[in-house]
């Protein structure tokens, strides 16, 4: 057994506590696959089902029939076809009623025996409505009608205003509070759990660094997951980043640091997991539904407004959009960053107070 | 060696230490004073306030009242440097399952400014070959070299052990057994608590028994043996109605020094084996009674504690 003791001091990284709980931090996450998979994966495959479910698409074609009775038929059908819209079918009075039945078409229109046409749907479907202004509107300028105003059209799809756009903010917002929350609470409770938190404290161990290494791997951490979402929603949706990247990094920092504060003070006295999930279910399920991550808060009822607002991932979510959305810059932003800051140091402040480092 | 050494020598020095939990009094009036270089043991069956003891020196828990002083210092004014001076290893860590053996000696290293080796604490507690392992691997016996790694890679002045072995096979004991003797030889003073009289006896030199909080019996285990004025402790078990034997009887017999009626059978405490022995037997011949056990051992801290208290350390 060698007797080289004492004196030996380690030099460099290997010595330095912090740099050591910093990497060991990320090891532990690493190797586990599923932390990997919710963090980086699962706002992604979230970004990517929303992104199709809510993509835009072209106008539905309206189906239109008309039945064969008379000669004045054809001339109609004619009329119909001329407008892209509209799906034109020509059939018999009964198979037209079947179809109006079944609503493969939205409305009939009949050429009467005079000059005239009768149009038969159902006023209550905004679709038979929508097909009855389309059809009359083709027959009649088929049968020479004209406008008496020059309209033109011009068509918008703008990137910004589409559910992409709204929907990618938000998980991002919800993917800085998760890795907060769930970073810092479940991972310090685990170690209090298994009396590891104890055996580090028995050591000299600065607890500093023992909580400073848990913010510099989230933060780092963090960089990683924004820069994936954001970067995926960008190449692939085109959502815009129309802000300067150092705003919209600024407000990951401090909005990281408020929910790290908050899943430190969640943390800060919870012996067991159990204890720990349902505080985290309970500070992180309102804010889910009322911060506007998937719709806007502004549904919910004026009263409980200044509450919403007032929660850490609204004021997250408000920011992002207005910074990636509308290019806001800091001085648009204040409310929003003061709310964080707030939350941050109220957060810190407590936790720090009543840590249970045992 | 074996004199209570004074608080100004000692390299830990407990006294009147009481500790109160909602319904307990875990700790109640233990003096303790533990001599450089000595191996001290708490020896007390499973909550007699052994561990609350130690992680009060550990500095771990806040006493109610009482005097600690370990190395001269104390946990109120000279905490940086005691955390800096100790080794501990606490009764139950789980360290982190996904880190291998040498990232967890080596973070724990690098919260003392100074200490052994990282590859030195390795090879000392003999996991060479398991240092790229992760700790969720390794076998119950390994994990606690890891835990004993850690606790002695700041080169401590003064290391606590609270139940190193428990749960652990007899083949792992032993090896955590012969790493303890090592360090001891190295002039290091110990402090461990166990709940095993084989372990008391072979690593400490010291023992002081504790039950309800107090110390009951305090020297060398040679010398707490030996104060049962008894070598060998014979125990025995009757078929059918013992009624025939009283204890006065069987006190009675050559050489037997105590008698315990436990359950169906009986215990005596014996000087001379070799002349009880055939004594007891002529007379369950005399009386027409049938033994159905018969078992003997040399005295241990065992039956030291049981003549003390009436009950096994083991009692769970």
């Amino acid at each position: 057994m060698s007797e080289k003791v004492s004196e030996n001091t380690a030099s460099g990284l290997d010595a330095n506590s912090l740099w050591q709980l910093i990497t060991v931090r990320f090891k532990e996450y690493t190797r586990e696959p599923e932390a990997l998979f919710w963090s980086f994966g699962f706002p992604i495959l979230l970004a990517i089902g929303l992104g199709i479910a809510f993509r835009s698409k072209p106008a539905d074609i309206v189906h239109v029939a008309v039945t064969n009775n008379g000669p004045r038929a054809a001339a109609i059908v004619d009329a119909l076809k001329r407008d892209k819209g509209l799906g034109v079918e020509l059939l018999s009075t009964d198979s037209a009623e079947a179809a109006l039945r079944t609503g493969r078409v939205a409305l009939i229109a009949t050429p009467d025996t005079a000059n005239g046409v009768t149009y038969q749907f159902d006023d209550t479907r905004p679709d038979a409505r929508n097909a009855r202004l389309l059809a009359n509107d083709a027959i009649q300028r088929g049968a020479g009608r004209n406008d008496v105003l020059q309209v033109s059209e011009r068509h918008i799809s703008e990137r910004g205003s589409r559910y992409i756009d709204f929907v990618v903010p938000g998980l991002l917002g919800m993917t800085i509070m998760g890795g907060g929350i769930w970073g810092l609470g479940y991972t310090i409770v685990d170690q209090r759990r298994k009396n590891l938190l104890k055996r580090l404290v028995a050591t000299p161990m600065s607890r500093a660094h023992y909580l400073l290494s848990y913010v510099v791997s989230r933060l780092v951490l963090l960089a990683i997951e924004a820069g994936v979402l954001v970067g995926f929603s960008t190449l692939f949706f085109g959502v815009p980043i129309r802000g300067s990247v150092i705003t919209i990094a600024a407000i990951i920092i401090i909005s990281a640091l408020s929910f790290g504060g908050l899943g430190l003070l969640i943390a800060s006295r919870s012996k067991t997991i159990e204890g720990v999930s349902g505080l985290m279910n309970l500070s992180m399920l309102p804010m889910w539904v009322l911060s506007g991550v998937f719709f806007s808060s502004e549904n919910f009822p004026a009263v409980v407004q200044p509450f919403i607002k007032a929660l850490p991932l609204t004021a997250t979510n408000d920011a992002l959009r207005a910074t990636m959305l509308r290019g806001v810059g800091f001085a648009g932003l204040w409310s929003e960053l003061a709310i964080l800051l707030a939350w941050m140091i109220i957060c810190f402040g407590i936790a720090l107070k009543i840590f249970r480092w045992r | 060696m074996t004199s209570s050494p004074t608080a100004a020598k000692a390299a830990l020095y407990v006294r009147d230490l009481h500790k109160h939990y909602a319904d307990v009094h875990a700790v109640d009036g233990l003096d303790l004073s533990v001599a450089p270089g000595e191996c001290f043991g708490l020896l007390g069956p499973n909550g007699a306030g052994k561990t609350t003891t130690i992680e009060i020196c550990e500095g771990l828990l806040a006493p109610d009242s009482g005097d600690v002083e370990l190395l001269g210092l104390r946990w109120d004014r000279d905490e940086n440097e005691l955390r800096q001076r100790l080794g501990i290893q606490l009764q139950e860590t789980e360290l982190a399952a996904k880190l291998t053996v040498e990232e967890t000696v080596r973070l724990f290293r690098s919260f003392y400014s100074r200490g052994r080796t990282v590859d030195d604490v390795i090879s000392l507690v003999q996991l060479d070959e398991k240092r790229d392992a992760r700790l969720g691997k390794l076998s119950g016996g390994q994990k606690q070299r890891v835990a004993l790694a850690c606790a002695i890679v700041g080169d401590p002045d003064l290391l606590f052990l609270d139940e190193p072995t428990t749960g652990l096979d007899p083949q792992s004991r032993r090896q955590l057994w012969d790493l303890i003797t090592e360090f001891k030889a190295r002039g290091r003073t110990i402090m461990l608590t166990t709940h095993y009289m084989d372990e008391a006896e072979i690593l400490c030199d010291r023992v002081a028994i504790v039950d309800h909080g107090k110390v009951i019996a305090l020297g060398t285990p040679q010398e707490l043996i030996g104060s049962l004025g008894a070598e060998h402790v014979v125990d025995f078990a009757i078929a059918g109605d013992g009624a025939a034997l009283g204890e006065n009887t069987l006190r009675a017999i050559e050489g037997v020094r105590a008698v315990r009626h436990s359950g169906v059978g009986y215990e005596l405490q014996v000087g001379e084996l070799h002349r009880t022995l055939p004594a007891l037997l002529s007379l369950l011949a005399q009386r027409k009674v049938e033994l159905s056990q018969l078992t003997t051992h040399s005295a241990t801290l065992e039956d030291v504690f049981v003549s003390l208290t009436g009950r096994q350390l083991r009692d769970e």
